[in-house]
């Protein structure tokens, strides 16, 4: 818990700061825009959470969102492929993406870096070529499926969005799995020492992969909400960076890009962190909208430093502590 | 023993002390060294000769203490300072960047420019010079890595040299070098004295101490343990510095009726040195060392017979049952635990707390249904370890790292002792670890043997597996060379079959 701490209390800071700033921040439409866009990206932030945890790195992310987003339109649309083949398909792509990632940094011993930049490339590039460079989207059909991702639930007299749901059975199986199995034990030991995690008789390659796959499937389900929110996707641009907001909030919320420690709460604070302040540089008037990049990239480093402070001051204690 | 101080001494330390968490490393150490002079240093595994080296090269500043150069109290807190005031550290491991070439290392940090750009015609004129003191003729563009290990160490030496150093510290610096680069070594290290260059010789080879140095430093757990002249230098005045006690007290070891075979091992083939096949037994209750020079294979035996790096050929059978083992999963399952020799690296999860390092192994064997974690199983098997294995720890959860050598190799051996083994093996188990967690380690194999474990221990302190073996195994480069029982177990018997000697005492296997 000590760990998320000081990111909720940066979260709640600009959260009161944007609503001294700005009064439409908690008017309703507002509110469910930022709660929707936590909750998507959310999703994919818990995903490479994994990777991270096992300290390696999914830079895929964008481009399988990407690929999923236009994927999904471009089969029932164009292909008109049924509701559920279309789903099984763009998930049990994300599956084998995953697998391949897994496999190729665990059994072929490439690095994370390389193999998911590589990807990044790929399902982008392979995305253009299939559509043909074409905006994908659903028009005016689909209503029914797109109910998941624009769907509100009412409760407590607040429309919640309907991914919202969608983050919350995510976080609770993803912390479930990392705090209460045994394998989120194992990705955690490994994450700090691989070695030593072999030593022990922990089959980490089997492991790894499962957090390859973890991440593509989160990134899957994402890019299938994404597009369902936005109803059209542009293969050129679809989902572009996304990978690096989800890696950035995933640092936020206490992963460590070294490997071997993170929080899925914390996570989840994070990701809404970014939004919040995304939400903040649309609303306030005097912020200019277009150095969004440099306020959240300011803000993180402000984060990662303040964090790796309060750990030195921590550590010095233990130490002395014997 | 008598005090021997240099007349005028080039190097004076006085009193320094340093402490790690749970450790005190070095308590009030002295130590003098005079011009164009050798110092042997040496002490035990654990006595706190690298640390107070690192101290002297700048690598770790000491708690207290003070450093004299000259006669004049220097302050040393950084490498850069101590090469300043001529102090240069040759490391058991080298420091070279061996991509490039042995002029540019020669000069790392201090390249010689021109024009803001470096000048490779003149690094390589003037490192040629350092090069010739040391004897070596070779290009200076060679690439280091193309280099014998005995050569980059010459390089190291010339870049020493080359700023002019006047106190040359070698940590151990024939540990992986062959007899022909040893004795080069030991000439150099002889010109080098007549330079007025002095020495800090570092080495368990007490042969090698004996041949070079003018006056020896003993440490013994962190604290000079005396000192002798030129004239009482020899093998067992040595020793009984180091050691301090009579081996008798230290080892506690009793005979027990060896049970049944439980391991046994024929024709195995590492990967490291397949030429040869390795034939050996364990019975229950047994407790075996493993003896050999450093690089004799033996770790890498360990290593395969745990599945780490598989056989290439043998066959291992685990209380008669013929046993594939491919991983450590395979090794475990079969009854088989290995504390690791790299403790930090490859025993601990360093950064996570007693309790999860303690269970990770079991996790496996005591989950519930669905692989959730069993919480209440996983508190009371470590509470009850960390009990009966007197770790000293605040708490269960607390971080390993703030451990000391002993306790985390306690919490190595209380993960194994929790999957109730048949057959223990440890790899170098009481390295870097105080004399009275030694002691309890010791006290602790004894029980394990009377519980009908067996236990297979590779050892580089020969007094270890004379004291504690029931049976020895000598390697030599990756040959199982000897078997020595009991009552053939003799330092002479271990170091010939350690160095070849195959044919002269005990069975050759």
């Amino acid at each position: 818990m000590k760990k998320i701490q000081g990111i909720f209390l940066i979260l709640v800071c600009v959260i009161v700061m944007t609503s001294i700033m700005s009064d439409v921040f908690w008017g309703s439409y507002n509110l469910e825009n930022v709660l929707r866009r936590t909750a998507l990206f959310g999703i994919i932030s818990i995903g490479v959470a994994f990777v991270i945890i096992t300290g390696g790195i999914d830079l895929s992310i964008g481009s399988v969102i990407c690929l999923v987003g236009c994927g999904l339109p471009w089969l029932l649309v164009e292909q008109e492929v049924s509701v559920p083949v279309a789903l099984l398909a763009v998930l049990g792509f994300s599956l084998a993406v995953g697998l391949i990632h897994g496999i190729l940094v665990t059994k072929v011993k490439l690095q994370p870096f390389v193999v998911t930049l590589c990807g990044l490339l790929l399902y982008r590039g392979i995305t253009r070529g299939f559509t043909g460079d074409q905006s994908q989207g659903f028009g005016t059909d689909f209503k029914g499926i797109r109910e998941l991702a624009t769907g509100e639930i009412p409760l407590f007299g607040f429309n919640f969005p309907m991914p919202c749901l969608f983050l919350v059975v995510v976080a609770v199986l993803a912390g479930v799995f990392l705090n209460k199995t045994i394998y989120g034990r194992y990705l955690l030991a490994l994450g700090n020492n691989e070695e030593a995690a072999k030593f022990s008789g922990i089959d980490v390659d089997k492991m790894v992969i499962l957090a390859y796959v973890i991440c593509a499937l989160c990134s899957g389900l994402g890019g299938l909400l994404f597009v369902l929110d936005v109803n059209s996707a542009q293969p050129v641009d679809f989902g572009n960076f996304y990978e690096l907001y989800a890696i950035a909030a995933a640092v936020l919320g206490g992963c460590s890009l070294r490997g071997g420690s993170g929080t899925i709460l914390g996570v989840v604070i994070g990701a809404a962190l970014m939004q919040v302040l995304r939400n903040m540089i649309v609303l306030v008037d005097w912020i200019p909208t277009h150095i969004e990049y440099a306020i959240i990239g300011a803000v993180i480093l402000a984060g990662v430093v303040a964090d790796e402070m309060i750990k030195r001051a921590v550590a010095k204690k233990r130490a002395s502590q014997g | 023993m008598s005090e021997v101080s240099p007349v005028s001494p080039l190097l004076k330390v006085r009193g320094i002390g340093k402490s790690f968490p749970g450790v005190r490393a070095l308590n009030g150490v002295d130590l003098a060294l005079g011009q164009s002079q050798v110092l042997g240093l040496i002490g035990e595994n654990g006595a706190g000769k690298s640390t107070l080296m690192k101290i002297l090269a700048g690598v770790q500043p000491p708690d207290d203490g003070e450093i004299q150069m000259d006669g004049e109290t220097v302050s040393i807190n950084t490498t850069r300072e101590a090469l300043d005031h001529g102090i240069a550290l040759i490391h058991q491991e080298l420091n070279l960047a061996t991509n490039l070439s042995v002029g540019a290392n020669v000069f790392l940090g201090r390249e010689l420019l021109k024009g803001g750009l470096i000048d490779d015609a003149r690094i390589n004129e003037e490192s040629n010079k350092y090069l010739q003191m040391v004897g070596l003729d070779l290009d200076p563009t060679t690439l280091v890595e193309d280099l014998t290990i005995g050569r980059q160490q010459m390089v190291e030496i010339a870049k020493a040299l080359s700023i002019d150093a006047r106190v040359l510290i070698m940590d151990e610096p024939t540990s992986s070098l062959s007899q022909a680069e040893t004795e080069y070594l030991f000439e150099v290290i002889k010109d080098l004295r007549k330079r007025g260059v002095s020495v800090i010789y570092i080495s368990h080879r007490l042969g090698e101490v004996k041949e070079l140095a003018d006056h020896v430093t003993v440490l013994r757990d962190g604290e000079n343990a005396g000192e002798l002249s030129r004239e009482e230098i020899s093998h067992d005045s040595m020793v009984r510095l180091m050691v301090g006690r009579e081996l008798s007290q230290y080892y506690d070891h009793k005979q027990r009726e060896p049970g049944e075979v439980v391991l046994e091992v024929k024709g195995l083939r590492t990967p490291e040195h397949p030429e040869h096949a390795i034939d050996f037994t364990l019975r229950a209750g047994e407790v075996v060392g493993v003896a050999g020079l450093v690089g004799a294979g033996r770790t890498e035996m360990l290593a395969t017979l745990f599945g780490v790096t598989p056989a290439l050929g043998g066959s291992i059978a685990i209380k008669g049952q013929p046993s594939e083992i491919n991983s450590p999963l395979d090794a475990i399952r079969g009854g088989l635990a290995l504390a690791p020799e790299d403790r930090k690296q490859q025993g601990l999860v360093i950064d996570m707390s007693v309790r999860e390092n303690m269970s990770l192994a079991a996790l496996r064997r005591d989950q519930k249904k669905w692989g959730f974690l069993d919480f209440a199983k996983e508190l009371d098997i470590t509470t009850e370890m960390i009990k009966s294995m007197r770790v000293k720890t605040p708490s269960d959860d607390q971080v390993v790292r703030y451990l000391s050598g002993g306790n985390q190799q306690k919490v190595v051996l209380g993960k194994w002792l929790t999957m109730k083994p048949t057959v223990l093996l440890l790899d170098e188990p009481t390295r870097g670890i105080d004399v009275g967690a030694k002691r309890e380690i010791y006290g602790l194999m004894e029980e394990l043997a009377d519980a009908g474990v067996a236990i297979l221990f590779v050892s580089s302190e020969l007094e270890e597996v004379l004291g504690m073996s029931d049976r020895a195994l000598v390697m030599h480069e990756g040959r199982l060379t000897g078997e020595l029982n009991r009552n053939e177990l003799s330092e002479e018997a271990v170091m010939q079959l350690a160095t070849g000697n195959s044919e002269s005492s005990g069975k050759a296997a």
